[in-house]
């Protein structure tokens, strides 16, 4: 399998895409936003019931469910004494015009390993919590599920994720002669640190100028788009998708990535109450 | 300003020159500047910069003369191969000016897979199945190959088998072949006699080869004399 | 943490004896296989990475080329062979689905590609040997590749990784440090323009230990596009030595 140039519906005409660019230069966007602005943010948890944890992040018409099912399995050779994080994700043919039914296409593929990424490394989950016994431990099955496609799905996606995560009950282990099962009528709250909650932040370049939170139809415009996830005070993933950035202007993504973040942070501790 | 001197092999990114300097050819302009867009021989021709790409594909045009292989036969015409980035073929009304009753005429029977012609570049419509329209019938000595042989060499040197005011043509014709030069680096050839064709060979070996190091023509002028002196181009 | 079976980094020497600023030994030629349209085979150390480019072709199935620009199909992909301790499994893994797409919008930044419409540009790349790096070792053999086979091209794209080993930013991860390290970033880099087009980033690092890591990640790919020169240049000179003789 390769990876080929995006075609097929995922369109836009060059007049619109000049208007964008115009607009851009002069400092608006094209659905009235400052460069700087994001579109609005919200985030509800538990809207899925037979999930273990569950929510749904909005960011402007984008819509994105993330579930969280516990189950359990056996840790990675390389990290015996932790639980296992597997992270999915599915467009749904919901999502947009362009969209197919299908097992995962790159896009999503990629979506979810940045989440999963992200999530990793910040330390917002304490894996070694989840581990049960020497070859036992709990496996975090996260589900992204992208219901509407108006842009920007990764920072809506890992907001939904968090979100979910931070929601998820985990149901107690029993142990008896048979081996060790789950118990969900006992559920106790999956570990987890808000303070190390892992921000993603997608940052767009249309010509050298910088935008936050593209929509599907700047993402369409971009020279350039990079996502920063920050935890703490680090910077704990990056991805460069399309196009390409200076260092000039990857500074600036950087420091616009930081300050969005803890606008993004304020919006999820307020979910979360 | 100028960055770069004659002669000098540069690649893609390299500077050429400030955008107020006369440069042409494999380059591109980005902030003012003249940058190369691929491997390539720099020259100076009076005042100009010129950029020779050394590397690179055909890119069919109308008028080319090239030398292309049938690959299939279709409902009305042939799909043929001329080594360019979009699909070719030639309608049946292209290919000759005699009526042809397809109904009773198999067109096999005029070209059929695995022959070779030499046609010209009627149209390139990207809009069509087949962008590349190819024709028998605008051009002098133009058709299928009957007989003779088929050299190929990278398409961007074809100029250089040409020849400044055709010096390069003129020195191989002195091997008593009969060329044809196709645009899409395919070169058809009747020699006199099996001596000649390899001298041939070897000369559009040459070329191919070593067209970036100053002296080409004299190196093959010396081949040829080689040759005509009774001298065998056998290794 | 995971326990490292031999110390990363001590007295600021790494485990393979490097400088925390220093490459592997580079190798790189290009022209390794003659099929191809262009080619080139680099190594970073016992990492080697294999690029053939085909085209600009035909575009099948038709449908699927673009009126206004060829289409690039790039392929990473590692070979059964290539790791230390099991066998890869060859069917294509979501790590290498990824790798492609990332490799592809790392490259397309660097080709004129609206100079063929209807048409497709396909770049394969093989890991024949990893030991860490392999994504950015790809990059440099792909560019090469194209380089090579005259794809017009604004300018050569080079990949280097830096990480952070014990606190320190280091150049070009090998497979113990990026098993063992606290972070990696696989970096692509247009020498001329400078312009990042791969940026990929996990672990924690700081606000000034990636300003760091750029950095030298931008000195890494200029000694790295040295050795890339060189070896485009090889493949001229041996000719014009050879017509001297």
């Amino acid at each position: 399998m390769a990876s080929i140039s995006p075609y097929g519906k995922r369109f836009i005409s060059y007049i619109r895409q000049s208007q964008i660019r115009r607009l851009v230069g002069s400092g608006v966007r094209i659905d009235g936003r400052t460069p700087h602005q994001l579109r609005d943010v919200s985030i509800r948890t538990n809207v899925v019931n037979t999930a273990d944890g569950s929510a749904e992040a909005l960011l402007g018409k984008t819509r994105v469910v993330a579930g969280v099912k516990v189950g359990l399995g056996q840790p990675f050779p390389d990290t015996p004494d932790e639980g296992v994080l597997i992270v999915n994700a599915e467009i749904l043919p919901h999502a947009s015009p362009y969209s197919e039914i299908g097992p995962p296409d790159e896009t999503a593929i990629e979506l979810a390993r940045v989440v999963d990424r992200g999530i990793r490394h910040s330390g917002f989950v304490d894996f070694k919590k989840l581990a049960i016994d020497q070859n036992k431990v709990y496996v975090l099955w996260v589900d992204l599920y992208v219901l509407n496609d108006d842009g920007n799905l990764v920072d809506a996606a890992n907001l939904a994720a968090l979100a979910a995560l931070r929601s998820t009950m985990l149901p107690s282990a029993v142990k008896d002669e048979a081996g060790v099962k789950l118990d969900r009528n006992n559920k106790t709250a999956l570990p987890s640190d808000l303070s190390k909650a892992p921000i993603a932040v997608s940052i767009g370049k249309i010509d050298s100028r910088i935008i936050v939170d593209p929509n599907l139809e700047e993402e369409l415009s971009l020279d350039g788009r990079i996502t920063i996830t920050i935890a703490q005070d680090s910077i704990v993933s990056m991805q460069k998708t399309a196009g390409y950035f200076t260092e000039q202007e990857l500074w600036q993504a950087v420091d616009l990535a930081y300050s969005i973040r803890d606008k993004l942070r304020d919006v999820l501790l307020k979910s979360l109450v | 300003m100028k960055y770069v001197s004659p002669r000098q092999v540069i690649f893609p990114g390299d500077p050429v020159a400030t955008s107020d300097e006369s440069v042409e050819g494999a380059v591109y302009i980005d902030e003012g500047k003249y940058r190369a867009s691929s491997i390539g021989l720099v020259e100076f021709r009076d005042n100009k910069i010129v950029v020779v790409p050394l590397e690179g594909s055909y890119r069919p045009k109308p008028g080319d003369v090239v030398i292309g292989y049938v690959t299939d036969v279709l409902a009305s015409g042939w799909e043929v191969d001329v080594r360019a980035p979009l699909a070719a073929w030639l309608p049946v009304n292209e290919a000759t000016a005699k009526y042809i009753d397809l109904e009773k005429t198999s067109l096999t029977s005029l070209l059929n897979v695995g022959d070779a012609v030499i046609a010209a570049v009627k149209d390139v419509d990207l809009t069509d199945e087949f962008p590349v329209m190819l024709t028998l019938r605008e051009g002098e000595r133009l058709g299928k190959i009957e007989s003779g042989l088929v050299v190929e060499l990278s398409p961007v040197k074809v100029p250089r088998v040409i020849g400044k005011k055709g010096t390069m043509i003129t020195t191989i014709s002195e091997l008593g072949c009969d060329v044809i030069v196709g645009q899409n680096g395919r070169i058809w050839a009747k020699c006199p006699g099996p001596e000649a064709e390899l001298a041939l060979l070897q000369v559009i070996e040459k070329i191919d080869r070593e067209s970036h190091v100053a002296g080409l023509t004299d190196r093959v002028r010396a081949l040829i004399e080689r040759y005509k002196g009774g001298g065998s181009a056998r290794p | 943490m995971k326990q490292p079976p031999v110390p990363l980094l001590v007295e600021g020497r790494r485990a393979d004896g490097r400088a925390p600023d220093q490459m592997r030994d580079v190798r790189i030629s290009v022209g390794v296989i003659s099929n191809a349209d262009g080619s080139a085979m680099v190594s970073y150390g016992n990492t080697t990475a294999v690029a053939a480019v085909y085209g600009p072709r035909e575009m099948h199935p038709r449908h699927l080329s673009l009126p206004d620009k060829a289409v690039m199909r790039v392929r990473y992909h590692m070979a059964p062979f290539s790791t230390k301790d099991e066998r890869k499994n060859p069917a294509p893994s979501r790590r290498e689905i990824e790798i492609s797409k990332v490799l592809r919008e790392a490259l397309e930044p660097a080709i004129f590609l609206e100079q063929f419409p209807r048409s497709r540009i396909d770049v394969f790349v093989e890991i024949v040997q990893a030991d860490g790096s392999t994504r950015v070792a790809s990059l440099t053999a792909a560019s090469l590749a194209l380089a090579d086979a005259g794809v017009p091209m604004r300018d050569l794209v080079i990949g280097v990784s830096v990480g952070l080993v014990n606190g320190v930013v280091v150049l070009d991860l090998n497979g113990l440090e990026d098993n063992y390290g606290e972070g990696d970033m696989p970096v692509g880099y247009m020498p001329n323009l400078g312009r990042i087009t791969l940026l990929q980033l996990d672990g924690a690092w700081s606000r000034d230990r990636f300003a760091e890591a750029v950095k030298l990640a931008v000195k890494g790919a200029e000694y790295v596009y040295g050795k890339a020169r060189e070896a485009l240049k090889a493949k001229y000179f041996e000719i014009a030595e050879e017509v001297a003789k």
